[in-house]
């Protein structure tokens, strides 16, 4: 076999890429159903009826969109810059946690105030948490993508100390904080759903995301930073200073995602506040291509998965952890695709 | 370097050893080989000369079943072979040494050697050692065969490949520009072990750009030019200036330009300036230099003598151990490029693809590196300004692109340097130190970074030109410095300097020419 590096390919071939990874995830995902005993047509039906096919289960499938949108962000912004993050899941835990001791503890302040608060705490912690590898990298060049990954364990392991001492809700025996007051509870936008306000945050993060990517200074430094870090220390850029923001910024983003889940559908901290959000969202990035829009929609295809799989489950009994599955491949699926575009590969026989 | 008499009676019998025949390469669009023919006799040393680009490492790659070529034959010996990996050449006894060497650094010269070339399971050090001892001897490679590799100059460690050519019976030796990175002293040792190859009935293909050394060393020539052959020529039928023309297509630029007709107060000043390595050995020793403004101070020097080091110093990408760089009389903070940038000092690094350029970016983002601060409006980039910016630089440089916002990976070497011309020098800097600035670049694009240079002269700054390249430094340098062991060897007015002395200042002799 010969691999060989190609000419680059045109613009839309690029960006077709992503589509026929996911067309090529559902044929595979075929093979899992049938071993499953499911049947094929109904199967599929239910996934995709179960996600989208009433108004209910559409916002819903929104709902869970939310912080995989946040986690693919976060994941996205720190991969363009080589910062390889994959402790979204420690900082979308960090970020549940501050957003839940500011809930619980909400001052008498207006509602837009302590809304504010509870973000700008979740945000803050997260960031805060992935400073700590960025730190490491900067001043002790210590491997990003473990200590990333091993903070996490921390973090799960901070909160449950947490949850069973001084945030744990008074007389119970579960590791669960007491409810966040009223005040602080993300609002519901649209009756007859739990489509609440975080959907929107998440809309604007991708926004400010592809904003401060393509428009700003910073955005600028922190490319240069991702393709060459020498060549951006050479033409001048604080190379140490652009890890520290992206950290911090990335973190903040799956910190927010935590916050949501907290303030919008939980209303408690729980140890099982994420199931694994931080993990998917690298997979969501790779499958976005690092890019704010295409995170966004790879995450509502994420999202389809998940929920469908609930139906799907109920009507054919194939275990919802198709959805895993899936994703797993999606992510396989996607490398491989990215590898065909950059590279040749030709079957050569002795 | 005179061309010495030697008897070359071994040229008489013309047996092919290899014959290629029409060999077609093509990478992408790009032909590298167009129907090349290339025969290579027994017992001759035949110089491949081209620019770069020319598809000379190509041919041999393909000989030494690196690449397939697309069609063409290849015989060896005058059997038909293909060559599917460079193990098949190995069994055909071919040899090459690339310009980046394959040795493990921590192992020792005798287990470098021995490596990939004993079969069965047992090896016998001892009978390794006798032969590469007998191989030393034959040839005159000494090298110590217990050293580690890392710790043997460049010239030691090319004598090692050469050594593991042999060491698997070798009887065509390719060698890719091997004298880029000796000494002249290395390269007259280098040239003896060829010729008693050649004499033994060895056959060599000596890649190279520098004529003199191709007149020197080789009985034959083939002359490549943009994938095809230009032309063949018996080295005693033909001499530098028809060779130059064959390569290059046109008459060369004259070989010295007029020096500096005004130079001014010491502009860059080197104060006992002490640098350590990447392996926190001092590379540079208090070193002290001064250029004025309108000159250009070449230094010259064999790679590795703290040159790199140097210049990493300057660009701010070094924190030197002690010592100071003043620029226009004022001390530039030690690791801070944006000093240097903000006070005007243009900087074009040796590495142009791994210090210079963002290759993934495209050619205007590659513009503004160290300047796209100055488009910001409220935390924001002019996209308008900096495309503007471009466009004037792409024009004024001449630099071939599909435009501005084409990646830069897709540009050629040469207009790859001329972004970083263009981003350093447009500026009217005061102070430009350039590091192998033509290193890897076609005859063309090496005229035209001369040209650039000898302009920011004329408008004022002081240039600090460091290469390699002999003829570079003698054609553009008022003054000459050589750099030896982390020291200046010797400095000198250009006019009052000779090759032979450099030469001498390069190979570590400190001592007036007789």
């Amino acid at each position: 076999m010969i691999v060989s590096k190609r000419a680059p390919l045109p613009g839309w071939i690029q960006l077709l890429v992503p589509v026929g990874a996911v067309l090529a995830t559902l044929l595979l995902s075929a093979i899992p159903i049938l071993i499953a005993g499911g049947d094929l047509w109904l199967s599929y039906a239910s996934l995709f009826k179960g996600a989208l096919g009433t108004r209910y289960n559409f916002l819903e499938t929104c709902v869970k969109a939310a912080p995989l949108t946040f986690t693919g962000l976060a994941v996205a912004f720190a991969f363009r810059a080589k910062f390889w993050n994959i402790g979204a899941e420690g900082q979308l835990l960090a970020g549940a946690i501050a957003a839940a001791w500011v809930g619980i503890y909400a001052p008498p302040l207006p509602k837009v105030i302590v809304l504010f608060l509870v973000c700008a705490a979740g945000f803050l912690a997260g960031g805060a948490w992935a400073t700590i590898p960025a730190l490491l990298k900067t001043k002790y060049r210590v491997d990003d993508v473990v200590t990333t990954l091993l903070l996490n364990y921390v973090m799960w392991h901070l909160m449950g100390y947490l949850l069973f001492g001084p945030l744990q809700m008074p007389g119970s025996s579960w590791p669960r904080s007491p409810a966040v007051a009223e005040i602080a509870r993300f609002p519901v936008l649209l009756i007859r759903s739990r489509f609440h306000l975080g959907i929107l945050l998440a809309l604007v993060a991708v926004l400010v995301v592809w904003f401060v990517n393509s428009k700003t200074v910073f955005g600028y430094q922190s490319r240069a930073v991702g393709v060459n870090p020498r060549a951006a220390a050479f033409g001048g850029i604080n190379v140490n200073a652009v890890i520290m923001k992206t950290a911090l910024l990335s973190g903040g983003l799956a910190g927010l995602a935590g916050v949501g889940e907290v303030v919008a559908i939980h209303f408690h901290l729980l140890m099982d506040i994420s199931p694994g959000f931080g993990y998917s969202g690298i997979v969501i990035a790779m499958l976005g291509r690092l890019h704010p829009v295409g995170t966004a929609l790879s995450a509502f295809f994420f999202s389809v998965i998940i929920v469908g799989a609930q139906s799907m489950s109920r009507l054919t009994g194939v275990p919802t952890y198709i959805a895993e599955v899936i994703q797993g491949m999606a992510l396989i699926v996607m490398l491989i695709a990215l590898l065909l575009t950059e590279y040749r590969v030709k079957a050569v026989r002795d | 370097m005179s061309r010495p008499d030697t008897p070359r009676t071994h040229l008489e019998e013309r047996t092919p050893v290899v014959e290629m025949r029409s060999i077609r390469k093509t990478f992408l669009d790009v032909v590298a080989n167009r129907d090349v023919d290339f025969t290579l006799y027994k017992g001759e040393i035949c110089a491949l000369l081209g620019e770069n680009g020319a598809g000379k490492t190509t041919l041999m790659n393909i000989l030494f079943g690196y690449y397939a070529a697309d069609s063409g034959e290849i015989r060896i010996g005058g059997e038909k072979v293909s060559l599917s990996s460079p193990r098949d050449a190995i069994t055909r006894r071919i040899g090459m040494v690339h310009q980046h060497f394959t040795l493990v650094p921590s192992q020792t010269v005798l287990e470098n050697t021995v490596v990939g070339s004993c079969g069965g399971f047992f090896l016998d050090m001892g009978k390794a050692r006798r032969k590469l001892l007998e191989l030393q001897r034959r040839f005159g490679l000494h090298v110590d065969p217990d050293a580690p590799v890392w710790t043997l100059p460049i010239g030691g460690q090319q004598k090692v490949e050469i050594l593991k050519a042999l060491y698997r019976d070798a009887h065509i030796l390719i060698l890719d520009e091997p004298t880029a990175v000796l000494a002249p002293l290395e390269t007259m040792e280098l040239f003896g072990t060829l010729r008693a190859l050649a004499a033994e009935g060895c056959s060599v293909v000596f890649i190279s750009h520098k004529l003199y050394e191709v007149m020197e060393i080789a009985d034959r020539v083939v002359v490549l030019s943009k994938g095809s052959v230009a032309a063949e020529r018996e080295t005693r039928d033909t001499d530098e200036r028809e060779l130059a023309n064959l390569m290059v297509g046109r008459e060369l630029a004259v070989q010295r330009h007029s020096g500096s007709q005004r130079r001014g107060d010491p502009t860059l000043e080197i104060r006992s300036l002490s640098v350590r390595n990447d392996k926190e050995l001092e590379a540079v020793k208090e070193l002290s230099l001064a250029i004025r403004s309108g000159e250009i101070l070449g230094m010259a020097g064999v790679s590795g003598n703290g040159q790199r080091e140097l210049a990493e110093a300057l660009f701010g990408l070094r924190v030197p151990d002690g010592g100071d760089v003043l620029l226009g009389g004022k001390p530039l903070p030690p690791g801070k490029p944006k000093t240097a940038v903000d006070r005007k000092m243009a900087r074009i690094p040796e590495d142009r693809m791994t210090t210079g350029l963002l290759l993934e970016l495209t050619v205007e983002e590659n513009l503004v590196l160290e300047n796209h601060a100055s488009f910001r409006s409220f935390g924001m980039l002019d996209h308008a300004a900096i495309g503007r910016h471009a466009d004037r630089l792409i024009g004024e440089f001449g630099i071939t692109t599909d435009g501005r916002r084409a990646v830069a990976r897709t540009l050629s070497g040469g207009n790859l340097q001329k972004i970083i011309l263009a981003r350093e020098l447009s500026a009217s800097p005061r102070a430009v130190v350039a590091a192998q600035p033509t290193r890897g670049l076609d005859v063309g694009a090496i005229e035209y970074v001369h040209k650039r240079i000898l302009e920011a002269r004329e408008s004022g700054a002081a240039i600090l030109l460091i290469s390699e390249d002999l003829d570079e430094i003698f054609l553009l340098a008022d003054r000459i410095a050589v750099m030896y062991e982390g020291r200046i060897m010797g400095i000198a007015e250009r006019d009052e300097a000779s090759r032979e002395q450099v030469g001498l200042w390069m190979s570590g002799v400190n001592e007036p020419c007789a």
